[in-house]
C-alpha cells in the first residue's frame, strides 16, 4: 500500500466515523421528535378542554356539547384498586419465593420464565381469556360471572400487574445484602419474620417502585377492558355492573364523529398521561437516591 | 499427660451429677414434661417451624399462581374456540373463499359464515415488519448515541425521555395517530411516496386516500416499540466490558470502528434478542393499530391500503359478534396470537439470558 493509498483510506475512515456520529444524532432527534409532538399536542389540545365540568359531570348523550368524564375517572379508580388488590400481593409473594426460597432451583427458573411469558401476552388476549373465564360462563363458583362487569375488568388488569411486580420484587430482594438476613436470623428471629420485617422492609422503596410501574402500565390499558368492563355512560362504581374507565372512554370518543367528544378525548388523555408521568417520575426520584440507587 | 488425666476425670464427674443437681435446685422445672428451664423458655416463645412452613407454602402458592394463570388462559382460549376449530381445523389459517357475486377472493364475512384468518395474519405481519424496518435502525442509532457518544449530562434526561415513550398508553398513541399522524401522512408523506415509489406497486393510494392503512399502523407501531428495542440494546451494549473498547482503540481504530468491532459485534445476540422482544410487542399491540389500520378484512399489496390485523379485528368486532361461530373464530385468532407471542417472547428471553447471564443483573 502506497502512502497515497494510506492517506485516502485514513480519510475515508475518519469520514465514515463522522458520518456515523451524525447519523446517531439524527436517529436520536427522530426518536425524541414524536415524543415532543405527542406531549405538545396533548397539552395544547387537552388543557383547553379541561374544566370543572370535565371532572364533575358524566358524559352527555352523543352530539350534545358539554359533559365530562367523572364516571370514567371513578371507574378507573375502582378498577385499578381491584387490580392492585389482586396483582400486588400475588406478585410480591411470587417475588419473595423467587428471591428467598427458590434461589437457583428449577422451580424458580420455571416461575421466572413463566412470568416473563405472561408479561409478553398481548393485552387483548388477556381480555379474551378473562371474557371466556368470567364473562361468558355463568357459574356459582366464580363471583360476578355471566355478564360484563367491573370485577372481570379488575381481574384482567390485576393479572397483568403480577409479572412486573414479581420480577421487580425479586430483583430488589436480591439487592438486600446477605449480612442483613444473617443478622436477623442470628438474633433468633424466625425466617418468616425476618423476611417480612427485615428483608422486605429494606427493599420496600424498590418494591413500591415496581408496584407503581405496574400500576402505571395497567392504568392506560384499554384492550383488556373492551369485553370485560365494557364501559358505562353513567356514574356507577358497582363491581357487578359494567363500569367505565378513562382509557375506554378516550378510545370511544377518539373514534366518534363528534368534535366535542374529540375535545373530551384529548382532555382525558392529558389527565391519564399526567397520572402516569407523575408515577414514573416519582419512581425515578425514589430510585435515584438512597440504598436503591441504580435500581430499576 | 499426668496433668490431663485428672482433668478429664473431674469433668466426667462433673457431668454425671448435673441433671440431678438441676432438679434439686428447681424441682418445679422438672414438672410433667421434664423440660429444662431454657427449653421451657424457648417453648414459651412458640415454635416458629409451623409459621415458617406456612409462610413458605404461601409464597410457593403465589409463585404457582403464575403457572395457574397462564394455564387457565390457554385452557379457556382452547375451549372457547372449539366451534371454529372443529369446523375448519387448520384450514382456518389459510383458506380463502370466492365472492359469489364479484368472483373476487374473499376471506371474512361473519354474517354469511365465511371465516378465514388470512387477511389478519397478513396485516399483523406487514405492520409489524414495517415497524421493525423503521424502528430498528433508529433504536440502534439511539443506543449507540446514548452509550458511546452522548455527553454525560445529556445521558440521563435522554434515557428518561425514551423511557417515557414506553410509558405512554397505547390508546393515547392511537388518539395522536388519528388526529396528527394520519393527516400528516395523508397530506404530505403519501403523495411524495406515490410520486417517487408508486411504480413499485407498494405505494398506491387510489383505493384509499384517507391516510389510514398499513403504513400508518407500521409507523405508530415503530414509535411504540422503539423504546423497548433501544433500552435492551443499551443494556447489552453497556454490558460489553470496557477492555474490549480499549483494545480496539489501542489498535488505532476510529470511534465508529471501535463501536462496530468492539461493541456491536459483542452485543449482537443481545440486540437480536431485543429486536425479537420488540417484534413480540408489535404483534400483540392492539389499540393504536386498531385506530389507524382501517379495519377491512382485505389483502392489498399497497401499504397505503386499508387492512386489519389479528389484534385489531378482535378489538373491533368482538363485542358486536353476531354469532357463537363469530365469537369462536375471534377467540381462535386470539389463541393463535397467544401462541405466537409466547414462542417469540420465549425465544427472545432465551437469547437475552444467553447474553446477559451473570453479567448485568448481578452487576448492580
Amino acid at each position: 500500500m502506497s502512502a497515497e493509498d494510506y492517506r485516502l483510506r485514513s480519510r475515508m475512515r475518519s469520514l465514515t466515523d463522522k458520518l456515523v456520529s451524525v447519523l446517531a444524532v439524527v436517529a436520536t432527534l427522530i426518536v425524541v421528535a414524536p415524543l415532543a409532538a405527542i406531549f405538545g399536542y396533548l397539552i395544547y389540545k387537552g388543557a383547553s378542554s379541561l374544566n370543572v365540568a370535565f371532572f364533575t359531570q358524566i358524559p352527555k348523550p352523543e352530539g350534545e356539547p358539554g359533559g365530562g368524564m367523572a364516571n370514567a375517572i371513578v371507574g378507573s379508580g375502582v378498577l385499578l384498586g381491584l387490580a392492585s388488590l389482586i396483582g400486588i400481593p400475588l406478585g410480591i409473594g411470587g417475588g419473595i419465593f423467587l428471591a428467598e426460597f427458590g434461589r437457583g432451583t428449577r422451580l424458580a427458573n420455571a416461575v421466572r420464565f413463566t412470568a416473563d411469558v405472561l408479561n409478553g401476552v398481548p393485552s387483548i388476549v388477556m381480555g379474551l381469556a378473562v371474557y371466556s373465564l368470567i364473562v361468558s360462563v355463568h357459574s356459582p363458583l366464580i363471583p360476578f360471572s355471566g355478564h360484563f362487569s367491573g370485577f372481570s375488568g379488575g381481574v384482567a388488569l390485576g393479572i397483568m400487574m403480577i409479572p412486573t411486580v414479581c420480577r421487580t420484587t425479586e430483583e430488589m430482594l436480591l439487592m438486600v445484602p446477605k449480612a442483613v438476613r444473617e443478622a436477623a436470623l442470628g438474633l433468633g428471629v424466625p425466617n418468616w419474620r425476618s423476611v417480612c420485617s427485615i428483608t422486605l422492609k429494606t427493599a420496600s422503596p424498590g418494591i413500591i417502585t415496581g408496584c407503581m410501574l405496574a400500576f402505571a402500565r395497567v392504568a392506560g390499558e384499554t384492550a383488556p377492558l373492551l369485553f370485560t368492563a365494557l364501559g358505562n355512560s353513567f356514574m356507577d362504581a358497582n363491581l357487578n355492573e359494567p363500569i367505565d374507565a378513562l382509557p375506554l372512554r378516550i378510545y370511544n370518543y377518539a373514534i366518534s364523529p363528534y368534535d366535542d367528544q374529540h375535545r373530551l378525548a384529548w382532555g382525558g388523555a392529558l389527565v391519564l398521561i399526567a397520572l402516569i408521568v407523575l408515577a414514573v417520575s416519582l419512581v425515578r426520584f425514589v430510585t435515584s437516591r438512597g440504598v436503591l440507587k441504580g435500581a430499576s | 499427660m499426668d496433668v490431663k488425666v485428672p482433668d478429664i476425670r473431674i469433668s466426667q464427674a462433673h457431668l454425671q451429677p448435673e441433671p440431678a443437681a438441676r432438679t434439686e435446685m428447681n424441682p418445679a422445672d422438672a414438672g410433667k414434661d421434664g423440660h429444662s428451664a431454657v427449653r421451657r423458655f424457648l417453648l414459651s416463645r412458640g415454635n416458629s417451624a409451623f409459621a415458617d412452613r406456612t409462610f413458605h407454602v404461601l409464597m410457593v402458592l403465589c409463585a404457582l399462581s403464575i403457572f395457574a394463570i397462564v394455564g387457565l388462559i390457554a385452557w379457556r382460549l382452547v375451549v372457547s374456540s372449539q366451534i371454529t376449530w372443529s369446523k375448519f381445523g387448520f384450514h382456518f389459517f389459510y383458506q380463502t373463499f370466492t365472492d359469489s357475486v364479484t368472483g373476487q377472493p374473499m376471506f371474512w364475512d361473519p354474517v354469511n359464515g365465511y371465516f378465514s384468518a388470512v387477511p389478519f395474519i397478513y396485516g399483523t405481519l406487514v405492520s409489524s415488519f414495517l415497524a421493525l424496518l423503521i424502528a430498528v435502525p433508529l433504536a440502534v442509532g439511539l443506543a449507540v448515541f446514548l452509550t458511546e457518544m452522548c455527553p454525560r449530562p445529556l445521558r440521563g434526561p435522554l434515557a428518561f425521555l425514551t423511557e417515557l415513550l414506553a410509558a405512554i398508553p397505547s390508546v393515547i398513541y392511537g388518539l395522536w395517530a388519528v388526529f396528527v399522524l394520519v393527516p400528516l401522512l395523508r397530506e404530505y408523506v403519501n403523495p411524495v411516496l406515490v410520486k417517487t415509489l408508486g411504480w413499485t406497486g407498494f405505494f398506491d393510494d387510489s383505493l384509499n386516500p384517507t391516510g389510514l392503512g398499513f403504513l400508518a399502523g407500521g409507523v405508530i407501531l415503530a414509535i411504540m416499540i422503539l423504546p423497548i428495542i433501544s433500552s435492551l440494546t443499551r443494556e447489552v451494549m453497556t454490558a460489553v466490558p470496557h477492555s474490549q473498547r480499549e483494545a480496539v482503540l489501542a489498535l488505532g481504530a476510529t470511534r465508529w470502528e471501535m463501536i462496530r468491532v468492539g461493541v456491536l459485534r459483542n452485543a449482537r445476540i443481545g440486540i437480536v434478542g431485543g429486536i425479537i422482544l420488540g417484534l413480540g410487542r408489535a404483534l400483540g399491540e392492539t389499540m393504536a393499530v386498531t385506530m389507524v389500520i382501517g379495519n377491512t378484512p382485505e389483502i392489498h399489496k399497497s401499504l397505503l391500503a386499508n387492512g386489519s390485523s389479528m389484534a385489531a379485528v378482535i378489538a373491533n368486532e368482538f363485542t358486536e359478534a353476531v354469532s357463537d361461530m363469530h365469537r369462536s373464530a375471534l377467540i381462535e385468532i386470539g389463541l393463535a396470537l397467544f401462541i405466537v407471542t409466547i414462542v417469540v417472547n420465549a425465544f427472545a428471553q432465551l437469547l437475552m439470558w444467553a447474553v446477559t447471564r451473570g453479567a448485568p443483573s448481578q452487576a448492580h
